[in-house]
């Protein structure tokens, strides 16, 4: 049976109600809605904390926990067998975080370099990072020694209710179906829970304006792309014949492109040509005082991880902690903002570029992208700073600015905000407490959780990376031991589960 | 890692006490002691060496936690937490030859000195045997340590 409208307008849910719609109901202690990274961070913090896999349920439609990871990273230009952005000990497979992955990866390929690197860093080598395959296959592992499968409900959330007595209800499109057709009606499951968990990532990608105004006037979604939806086109064209790519954006995703591109020059022989934009152009350290100083150089603000690493776990972890409002969002801003990794091959080969006359830097403000006028290519026009507008042709632009997308965009998210009392934060994602309870979503002596990008803005800045999500499990974990749900892991607990976790036995 | 200054502190104090004080009890019968030293008269001079290294160490987390604030990352690299046992070798040594906090000197070959070699061993190994649980098998015990900056209290 379908939901009646009736119910969907309504901001809880009592169980009669849902019996007389003929909805089926299903009991689930603790539910986790996503199913990626987020959720499985949070599964394995609870498993660890001693929660049966028959009190959770992980809703989701992905095949593995890393899908959507996978995916994206792909996009991004990061397969399997190149490195992330992530240090030695955000495991994403291990709460402990150790050992971390620069040693595994010295034991299982027999060579210290990976130790020394992680011994070193970031004084004597550049910081450690893992590689992505690396990280999949951990996941993997562990989510086959978690019993991930066996809680995951694979299907679509649609919505997240108070239920009238405590608790929520999580209604749940179970996979497998499509919308109403022929005269059968879709299956709903509404899964009646203590306590909700929302890790739903980015709900999508978002282009600069003018490349979205491009785009839905000339219906072209071949030359305009953003980085992180497939566009592998762009550099199969570009070994085909000789093209010009406009890359915007200077943080890592666009040093991933440029890398690319240039890769494909070295070994293939293509003969593209890069006009690089910026809009703001830091060459020099940024920050006024001399203890808070990040250093960037033509254009480009570098710092190892998305934040300082002290963000994760350290002074400005607590810094940020103490801050509200306006003066937390500054300071994350501060601390993060766009930025790329102090990569020597990276730099080389921009340097190289600019001395070859293949790489070519730009700021400014884009006024128009239009067609070509043989409409083989795109044409954008930038007001420079300083003297006339400068026009100028290329075959593709890629828009590596980042995955930034209205949180209303996500259907369970505009719900919570709209009939669950879920408000937004300075930086207009979901507001959540320090133990990342939505505030204002409190449902009797039930909670409702939210990790992951959706809470950037909140206590915490690396919410979207392995740590951050290891993190905030944590944090929750804790608020559910303090309710009654779980236990708190303590140092004997953590130390047995290390045990079987390092002989891979079941949690 | 990224300490703060209560948590390198609380971090000092912890692991030298604990990994340390009981490194200290395992190998002190086997550092080559002076003629004439009694084994209760090397564990006396090895606590008192480990006291000083926490207590003078203490000052030395007061001077890191000056220079962490220089560093864009606010962290103390792996290298630093190894790199610092020099200098901090150096001073304590020092003290202790100079026969403070007290005397623990011991008399050979008719002169009184701190006796060097079993220092060297003891100090050295323990270092290393702290520096290696700090980096790692710490947070199997505290998983939240790491998050807290070094801090072992209940406070998030």
């Amino acid at each position: 049976m379908s939901i009646s409208d009736a119910l969907l307008q309504r901001s809880s849910w009592n169980d009669d109600e849902l019996a007389t719609d003929g909805v089926e109901v299903v009991d689930a202690p603790f539910a986790t809605v996503g199913g990626g990274l987020g959720s499985f961070a949070m599964v394995d913090m609870l498993r660890v904390a001693g929660v049966d896999t028959e009190h959770i349920a992980v809703l989701g439609a992905l095949e593995s926990p890393s899908s959507t990871y996978e995916y994206l990273a792909g996009n991004s230009q990061i397969p399997p067998q190149e490195r992330l952005r992530s240090d030695s000990g955000s495991v994403m497979d291990n709460v402990w975080g150790w050992p971390g992955y620069a040693l595994r990866e010295a034991v299982s390929e027999r060579t210290l370099r990976p130790a020394w690197q992680a011994l070193t860093e970031p004084i004597l080598t550049e910081y450690y990072t893992p590689r992505a395959g690396q990280v999949y296959a951990s996941v993997a592992r562990e989510a086959q020694r978690i019993g991930w499968s066996s809680m995951l409900r694979p299907g679509v959330v649609r919505t997240v209710r108070r239920r009238t007595g405590g608790g929520y209800f999580v209604l749940h499109t179970p996979a497998g179906q499509a919308e109403p057709s022929a005269g059968r009606p879709v299956r709903r499951v509404a899964y009646r829970c203590r306590h909700v968990h929302v890790a739903v990532g980015y709900p999508g990608v978002k282009l600069l304006p003018d490349l979205q105004v491009y785009r839905e006037q000339h219906q072209d979604w071949a030359r305009v792309v953003n980085a992180y939806e497939p566009h592998d086109h762009v550099y199969e064209e570009c070994r085909r014949r000789r093209c010009t790519v406009v890359v915007r954006g200077a943080g890592i995703v666009a040093s991933r492109v440029l890398q690319r591109i240039i890769d494909d020059r070295d070994a293939h022989g293509a003969q593209t040509r890069i006009v690089h934009l910026f809009r703001s152009y830091p060459d020099g350290p940024q920050g006024d005082r001399i203890t808070f100083r990040r250093p960037a150089r033509k254009g480009w603000s570098y710092q190892a991880f998305n934040y300082p690493k002290a963000a994760w776990g350290g002074q400005l972890r607590d810094r940020l902690d103490r801050l509200e409002g306006p003066e937390r969002a500054a300071l994350i801003d501060e601390m993060g903002g766009t930025n790329t990794a102090p990569r020597r091959d990276w730099q080389d080969q921009l340097e190289r570029g600019e001395r070859e006359g293949f790489y070519r830097q730009l700021l400014g403000t884009v006024s128009v992208v239009e067609p070509t006028g043989d409409a083989a290519g795109v044409r954008t026009t930038v007001r420079a700073p300083e003297g006339d507008p400068i026009t100028f042709d290329a075959d593709f632009i890629v828009d590596a600015t980042g995955l930034e997308a209205d949180i209303e965009e996500h259907r369970v998210l505009a719900d919570l905000l709209r009939y669950g009392g879920a408000r937004k934060n300075p930086k207009g994602r979901l507001d959540v407490e320090r133990d990342f309870v939505v505030r204002g979503t409190e449902s009797g002596d039930g909670r409702l959780y939210a990790s992951g990008s959706i809470t950037l803005g909140g206590y915490y800045a690396g919410v979207d990376s392995f740590l951050g999500l290891q993190y905030a499990s944590l944090r929750i974990a804790d608020s559910l031991a303090s309710q009654g749900f779980g236990t708190r892991i303590g140092p004997v607990r953590s130390v047995t589960q290390w045990w079987r976790w390092a002989r891979n036995l079941p949690a | 890692m990224t300490p703060t200054l209560s948590g390198r502190i609380q971090t000092r104090i912890v692991a030298l006490v604990v990994v340390g004080g009981l490194w200290t009890l395992i190998i002190g019968p086997l550092l080559p002691r002076p003629a004439g030293s009694s084994l209760s008269d090397m564990y006396a001079a090895l606590y008192t060496a480990l006291i000083v290294v926490v207590v003078l160490g203490i000052v030395w987390e007061l001077l890191y936690h000056v220079l962490q604030q220089f560093r864009w990352e606010k962290d103390w690299p792996t290298m630093f937490g190894l790199l610092v046992a020099i200098p901090e070798g150096i001073a304590a040594y020092l003290l202790l030859d100079a026969g403070l906090p007290w005397d623990q000197r011991m008399v050979a070959d008719g002169s009184a000195s701190f006796p060097l070699a079993a220092f060297l061993i003891m100090f050295t190994t323990t270092w290393l045997l702290v520096w290696a649980v700090v980096n790692g098998p710490m947070q199997l015990f505290f998983l939240r340590w790491r998050f807290r900056g070094g801090r072992y209290d209940d406070r998030w």
